[in-house]
This record gives C-alpha cells, structure tokens and sequence, in this order.
C-alpha cells in the first residue's frame, strides 16, 4: 500500500458488473467475487498492479493482503504490465508429442522475444503455460479468451499477422 | 454405432441452444424428476445406476450423494467440477461448448436431488468462453421456467452461477476447488471433515464432475438400472475419452465401458490407429498421473486377456503390470517419443501446479523436475535412477491431497517400465540429449 491516493478504479459499466457479482453470494461471502473481479479488472488493464489490488479489497470489503495471497497464486493474474497481445502457450507433453516444440521455436523467432518478455512495439508478449484443455487439437496457445489450435508454423505466421494489424 | 448417452444430439446443428435441445428432448428429466419424484427417489436413481465419479477417481456417485449431511436449518450445495486441467483430458471442455444444456439440465436435477437452492459450476478461467456459454444457457433456461424462482411451479427454487478459476491445477481436487470458490488460495483442507459435512461457506456439499452430472437427465428419462445394464461390471454406462499424442485421429470419443483398447486404439470410429508408418510405443490412459503402460501390457494384460476399457481392467495387475481409467485421457506415444523426455515433462508441470502446503510434494516435484532434466540434458549419474524412485515413495501417501501421488505415479512408472531407457540417457549423454533423440533398444523390460 502507498500513501499517494488510489488512481485505479473500475469503469463505471464494470463497476455494474462487479456489483452483480458480489451479489451472486449469500450474504457474508463476498470475498467469492475476488476471481471474478480479478479477471474483471485485467480485462480493464491488461494486468492487475497492487494499486489494483487495493482497490478491489476495498470494493470487497477485506484487507489487502487476502487479494495480494490470491492474486500471486492464481497464474493466469499478469502482475506486471504485458504487451496488448499475451501469447499463452502451451508447454505440456500431449501437445509437444504434436510437434509443439517446434512451432513454440518458430513463434519465438518470429516475434524475436523469450518468455516472460514482450516485442518493442509493446504488441506481444509471450509467457508459457501448463495444459489448457485442448490435448487433441494441439499444438494450442491462448490470446485472452480466444484458443488458437492445430497450430503449424504457417498458421502461427497468418495469426501474428492478423493481431499485428 | 455403440450406444450415446452424453454425444447422441451433440452434432445437431444449433444444439447449444435451448430451442433445439428442448427439442431433442431436452428438460424432460427436469419436467419428470421435479413433477413426479422425490429427492430421495433421484438419488436413489442415481445409486441404481452406480455411475461413477468421471474427473477421474471414480466414486460412485449416488453413495457420494448418500453421504451428504442435511442438518435442519442449515443450506446445502451442490458444485461442478469444471476445472478439467489433467493433462490429456479435454472431454468436459468439449461437452461444455457443444452442449451447454445437457450440464444445465444435469444440474438442475441434480440440485433438486440434494436440496440445494443455490448452485455452482467452477470452470478453469482459461476456458472464458466457454463460460460466456454456459452463462448463456442458463439465462436461457430460467426465460423458459427451468430455473430461478418457483420451478415449473413447483415451489423448488434454484439459482446457478459459472465461477471462473484462475489457472491453478490443483482447484481440481475438491476442496481445494471449494477454497478457490470462497475467494481464497487453493490449499487443498484436511479431511475429516469431508465436504458433504462441512464443504462450502461450512456447509454440506457435494462435488461433482461435469461428465458425471451430465449422465443425469439420461438416468432420470430411462432409470438407473438401464444406466446400470451399459458397460461391464461394476464399470457402467458410457465415458468420454479424450484422445491425443500420436493417433490418426485425435479427438473425444464416447465409448461403452468394457470396448476393448485395442478396439478403441484402432478402429475407424475412434483413435483409427497409430499414425500412419509409425508403431506404438507406450499408453498413458487415463491421465497424465495414471502410471505409463510400455507396448506389451496396453492390449492384453500380464495374464493374457484381452485389456478393456474399464476401471477394473486398465487397472488389472495393480501398478506393477496395470494403469488406471483416471480421467479418461488417453495420451498414444510412437517409438519417436522419448519417454525420458516426456517424464521431465510431466515432472515440470506437477512441480509447477503443487500448492506448496506439503513439504514432500513442494520439494520433491521439484527435485523429481531437477533429476529429471539433468538426465534428459546429458548430466544425469547411475544413482540418479534410484534416486528418482526413493524420491517418488518419499511423496506418495505423505500428502494431505492426491497431487503428490499424481507426481509420483508417472515418474515411478516410467522407471518401472522403461528403466533400460534411463539408463541409456545416462551412459550415452551426448547421442541422448541430441534433438529429436530417442533409445530404440529394446523398450519395455516388466
């Protein structure tokens, strides 16, 4: 916590959503919302920073620290800022037996960055994930809620063309 | 074609609808249970038809909804596990998307047979649209009178909410999912109590997967003993399996419990086989933490029989020469796969998903990732093989979840089955760390 005043708060349409959610717990259980927030507030962001975090304890009505525990558990949280793209890949063995290796390789090239790091022009960023579900259509990776499957390295050039528009 | 009982409409077009589920007969088990039954005669239902637990431990469900307490007063609950993240497994992912009633109507009887007002399904968060889905269908079923107040005018109220994860493997074990549901890290509890006394805000609760909630409206439209009468022994009715690794034809099949593996292996209406000019290697079947099974134990058991696919089949001959059903993903490995390889692999990813509560599970996943990758990297020495498998007995049993085990079981496993492989890493590092390298010795030794 700082002492400087919170900057961070929803969007006016978000804080209805969030407002909503909290609602869908019996009285006393508000702290359920936390996930659902959470993911609320990084579709707003891109990432949840601690100002963030502090703001969703006090909308939740709990101490910081019970977001801040919650929030660098859960891996899908970016707690720092990413590119407008997070390339989410997926690193586990059914999809390197489809050849996921490889393509992982060729993206990385293409986009000239390792995991964990985000392209100059601040469009991509590329962080490694463990199983999304998609085992049979593998090789996979995610970009916010969007799964991209089957991946060859020509697919992988098309759809990074596409987000770089 | 064998029977379907979750997939029979799944490629109708419009299905995830409720215009055209209703009108592939869909709610009627909400029209019958609500309108003509008792709680009590669904659960009962439910036993008769002994369909087991689908995420992969296979209790049977009825006696699971046996054992809820229902102290007066006091609410109880109902959740779905849709945290599907075993690797291998995408079964609940595809039912999800295509279907979306079958598991809204499952809830909605199932909810009615344990007397929960308020239910709920926890999704992993990466599948965000899938929950957009979900939360569609319901909208659509409480316009029609399925759910919200006064159902069917029958006086049963009940409310469903999609709660999205946050990409933690272990919110699949069911009270650590109940802890994420409450806002909280997924620290798996300490049972006793078990949920069904104390689960939710404190409450009974039952947990349940999504394929098992989704064979609900078939038993309440056909009864539990026509549920019973499919499959083979105490393995009955249907089960997805989601196949993947090297076969023609990846995909989620459902199968008849008690198809034999080979059928499902390499028949047209399933995996159609090895890819083509490539033969098999090794089997995980149910799972990435069910032990691998080497080539000669896949189709036939260490007796001889033929293996089927079936809890008590695929497990026959115990960890020694057998696997597990598990969740049902069913990961096919050609001789280009390096079991070494794909052991670190696992490896990686259980260090990565423990909780880190327990110290043998935090420690050893991450000693287990470590040996693993020095022998799959050319560092590996003689002793490191044991030392994999004292590691393995340190974990297994010694933790308050099964996440331990779930580590254990495929690193015990590979060494069980492919020790000469191992070995070879070891002794030849240069030729074995090559890209692309794999040991065509001789594989299994059992």
């Amino acid at each position: 916590m700082t002492d400087t005043p919170n900057t961070v708060a929803f969007t006016p349409e978000r804080l209805v959503k969030a407002q909503e959610m909290i609602a869908r717990y019996p009285e006393g259980r508000q702290k359920s919302a936390l996930l659902p927030i959470l993911h609320l507030m990084q579709e707003q962001m891109g990432w949840v920073s601690s100002e963030a975090m502090d703001y969703v304890a006090e909308l939740l009505d709990i101490k910081p620290v019970e977001v801040y525990e919650v929030a660098t558990f859960y891996t899908m949280f970016h707690l720092e800022p990413v590119g407008k793209h997070v390339i989410e890949y997926c690193r586990t063995g059914p999809c390197c037996l489809m050849g996921g290796e490889e393509v992982y390789a060729h993206l990385r090239q293409k986009l000239g960055i390792n995991p964990g790091e985000t392209t100059t022009d601040g469009k991509f960023t590329i962080k490694e994930v463990e199983c999304l579900a998609a085992c049979g259509w593998g090789p996979v990776f995610q970009v916010r809620e969007k799964y991209y499957m089957n991946l060859t390295n020509e697919k992988v050039d098309e759809i990074i063309d596409e987000l770089s528009k | 074609m064998a029977r379907k009982i979750l997939t029979e409409h799944i490629n109708v077009p419009g299905i995830e609808t409720f215009e055209v589920y209703r009108k592939q007969g869909g709610y009627t088990a909400v029209e019958k249970a609500i309108k003509t039954m008792t709680p009590e005669e669904v659960v009962e239902e439910a036993k008769k038809s002994g369909v087991r637990g689908r995420g992969g431990a296979g209790f049977p469900m009825g006696m699971k909804w046996g054992f809820l307490a229902k102290p007066e007063g006091v609410p109880r609950y109902l959740v779905c596990n849709a945290d599907e993240s075993e690797p291998g497994t995408f079964k609940d992912h595809y039912l999800m998307k295509m279907i979306p009633h079958l598991l809204i109507e499952g809830m909605i009887v199932s909810s009615f047979a344990l007397g929960a007002n308020k239910s709920f399904i926890y999704v992993r968060g990466e599948l965000m649209y899938v929950i957009h889905i979900l939360e569609k269908a319901i909208e659509e079923a409480k316009a029609q009178g399925f759910l919200g107040k006064n159902i069917l005018g029958s006086g049963y109220d009940l409310e469903l909410v999609v709660q999205p994860g946050g990409g933690a493997y272990i919110c699949g074990e069911e009270t650590a999912l109940l802890e994420s549901l409450e806002g909280k890290r997924g620290n798996p509890r300490n049972k006793p109590p078990f949920p069904a006394v104390k689960g939710l805000y404190q409450c009974p609760t039952v947990v349940n997967n999504v394929e098992s909630i989704s064979n609900m409206p078939w038993i309440i439209n056909n009864g539990g003993e026509a549920y019973a009468q499919i499959g083979v022994g105490r393995s009955t009715g249907t089960k997805l399996i989601s196949a993947s690794g090297h076969i023609q034809k990846p995909g989620v099949y459902e199968i008849e419990l008690g198809l034999s593996v080979e059928e499902f292996m390499n028949s047209d209406e399933y995996c159609g086989g090895i890819r083509k000019g490539h033969h098999l290697k090794a089997l995980v079947a149910g799972g990435s933490s069910v032990p691998i099974l080497p080539a000669n134990l896949i189709m036939k058991t260490a007796n001889g029989e033929d293996r089927l696919m079936s809890y008590e089949s695929l497990s026959d001959g115990g960890f020694a020469t057998g696997s597990m059903l598990g969740s049902g993903g069913f990961i096919v490995f050609d001789e280009t796969a390096c079991i070494v390889k794909n052991t670190w692999n696992f490896s990686r990813f259980y260090h990565h998903e423990s909780c880190g509560q327990c110290s043998p599970c935090r420690e050893g996943t991450g000693w287990m990732e470590k040996v693993l990758h020095r022998i799959e990297h050319g560092h590996g020495s003689m002793h490191d093989v044991d030392l994999l498998v004292d590691i393995t007995k340190k974990i297994e049993g010694n933790t308050i979840c099964p996440l331990g085990d779930a580590a254990s079981w495929p690193v015990a496993s590979a060494i069980r089955h492919f020790r000469d492989e191992f070995v070879w890493h070891i002794t030849h590092p240069s030729e074995a760390s090559a890209p692309g390298a794999v040991y065509r010795g001789d594989m299994a030794l059992v």
